[in-house]
């Protein structure tokens, strides 16, 4: 199928291989965003006029397009955020930070992004906990028995990515899951790099909670989901107070919230980040999430068979199996070959990948990241395989 | 100065840079930085002595833009004054920046002349010799 014509960002001749920094947008998506300031334009939840009951109900529309995406039990159980890091952030500080002693222990990996480790270090220096990182195997992919064999009885929270953003490797949270929900350990997954590319399914996967941002899923950026189990949803303290979650504030010790959602919406939301991501989910559904996997299975191993006839080129995750190839050209800093690339309309995307730690395990701080979409095609591929079949990258990165 | 010379110089100093690694020794001061838009990272170290350079080291992952550039520079600016050495930075700085500057201060340096017309590029030819300027005016 022809997805070129959907997007109108690939109407300007560039090969865009950096989705895992954020994807681009099909036409749909910027319509329906442009029709709400064009047509409805209004605040949500709050008017007695049409305009408004439409702007609420599309709104709400995408809150229940988001739980069956995802396979929630209920609408109360997706709180809209400004993104995977909001969300991440929220679930240390509303609700971790109040049940968690010192000495309690978080395991997580080595490859998790800024956004999935900071917050716990920054409880490791406010309350005393013990953030404890995985090994990981020799591929650099994550075992889940070597995590199942690292619980101990001060283990309180599991926090991985589904699929890591420099590795890309899929994790089997579901067989992790099960064994942390035997002994009363917390799941908290970032989906960031696996919505829209492969299934997410809450209640299959058994996660306690679950974040990610609708601009790596065709949506715009500013708007993100917080999945929390209803159950622990409802303990969390808001962290921003104001219009939109309370229903009455007479005096400091007679407030009342809103029930969930809401008491975690504090404030007008992002109605048209909101109203886009209902639509990135209609246009994904349409596709399919089985023939965007298949697609970007087939791109990637179409992708690394061309990588491996270069000499030039190392690949570092060969083995894992999302839409991500880490690289580097031999004798060439990663950022002189995405600076190389960019001259022939190629974006990647060269550095660490805002996964720090992950140096201390692959020994290489720096590399360039090809990540694929499933409107990226095989003609795009030969085209950077014949820029990287050069043997003056260097000279030629440097452009004087 | 033809671009394959030019070339040649810069691909030099980024394969073997001059004196990069950093030493123990407390008569240095030294400073870390990061640029803010990519990935270059340097940890800069120097010596003065009576205000004049005795030494500058440093050590760090960037690209060859940046590693080289740093490299030109302490080769440059070791033995000059600290004066001197801010003239010569500043003029630098002028330079990328597409201001008027001095070219007989600049010696090899000049080789960057171009730079400011690869907007992506600017920020690699200045955070070695900013991190060297820091020092100087600490
Ligand atoms: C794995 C992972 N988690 C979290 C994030 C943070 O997402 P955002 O910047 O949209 O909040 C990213 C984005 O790069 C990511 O790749």
């Amino acid at each position: 199928m022809d997805f070129k014509k959907d997007f109108p960002m690939l109407n300007n001749d560039i090969i865009y291989f950096d989705n895992a920094a954020t994807s681009l947008k099909p036409k749909c998506v910027i319509d329906a965003i442009t029709d709400y300031y064009y047509n409805y334009s209004s605040n949500a939840h709050r008017g007695d006029y049409k305009l408004s009951v439409k702007a609420s109900n599309k709104f709400e529309d995408t809150r229940r397009k988001v739980k069956e995406f995802i396979n929630a039990d209920s609408e109360k159980e997706i709180v809209f955020t400004s993104g995977a890091t909001e969300s991440l952030n929220m679930i240390v500080s509303c609700f971790f930070k109040d049940i968690l002693k010192e000495n309690d222990e978080v395991i997580t990996t080595k490859s998790e992004h800024a956004s999935v480790i900071l917050p716990w270090f920054n409880l490791e220096n406010e309350k005393g906990i013990k953030v404890k990182f995985v090994s990981l195997d020799e591929n650099y992919c994550l075992d889940e028995n070597t995590v199942i064999s690292m619980i101990s009885d001060k283990t309180k929270v599991i926090v991985l990515s589904h699929i890591t953003n420099v590795i890309g490797d899929i994790r089997n949270i579901k067989a992790i899951a099960s064994e942390a929900h035997k002994r009363g350990i917390y799941v908290v997954v970032d989906a960031s790099q696996s919505i829209g590319h492969i299934n997410v399914d809450v209640k299959d996967m058994g996660a306690d909670f679950l974040a990610f941002s609708a601009h790596k899923m065709l949506g715009p950026t500013g708007v993100g989901v917080l999945y929390g189990k209803e159950e622990f949803l409802k303990k969390f303290k808001p962290f921003k107070f104001g219009g939109g979650m309370n229903i009455s504030f007479n005096s400091p010790k007679e407030i009342e919230y809103k029930d969930l959602p809401y008491k975690l919406e504090a404030g007008t939301q992002n109605i048209d980040g909101v109203i886009g991501l209902g639509t990135a989910i209609d246009y994904i559904n349409k596709i399919g999430i089985k023939e965007i996997e298949r697609i970007d299975n087939e791109l990637k191993e179409y992708l690394i068979e061309k990588l491996k006839k270069l000499d030039n080129i190392i690949l570092y995750n060969e083995k894992a199996k999302s839409s991500l190839v880490i690289f580097n050209v031999k004798g060439v800093f990663s950022q002189d070959t995405a600076l190389y690339l960019d001259k022939y309309n190629i974006a990647i995307r060269s550095g660490s990948h805002c996964a720090k730690k992950l140096e201390d395990e692959l020994g290489i701080s720096n590399t360039c990241r090809i990540s694929l979409y499933f409107y990226n095609t095989k003609e795009e591929i030969d085209r950077l395989i014949d820029a990287l079949n050069n043997k003056n990258i260097l000279e030629e990165s440097i452009g004087v | 100065m033809d671009n394959d010379l030019k070339r040649e110089i810069i691909i030099d100093n980024f394969k073997n840079p001059n004196n990069k690694g950093l030493i123990d020794d407390e008569s240095y001061i030294k400073e870390k930085k990061a640029s803010d838009s990519c990935i270059d990272n340097f940890t800069v170290q120097l010596k003065l002595d009576n205000d004049v350079i005795k030494d500058i080291r440093f050590d760090g992952e960037a690209c060859a833009i940046a590693t080289s550039a740093i490299s030109i520079s302490i080769d440059k600016l070791i033995g000059k004054t600290k004066e001197e050495a801010l003239n010569i930075i500043n003029n630098y700085l002028n330079m990328i920046e597409n201001k008027d500057f001095d070219k007989k201060l600049l010696d090899e340096l000049i080789i960057y002349e171009d730079i400011s017309k690869q907007p992506s590029r600017t920020k690699c030819a200045t955070l070695g010799i900013l991190g060297i300027k820091d020092l100087l005016d600490k």
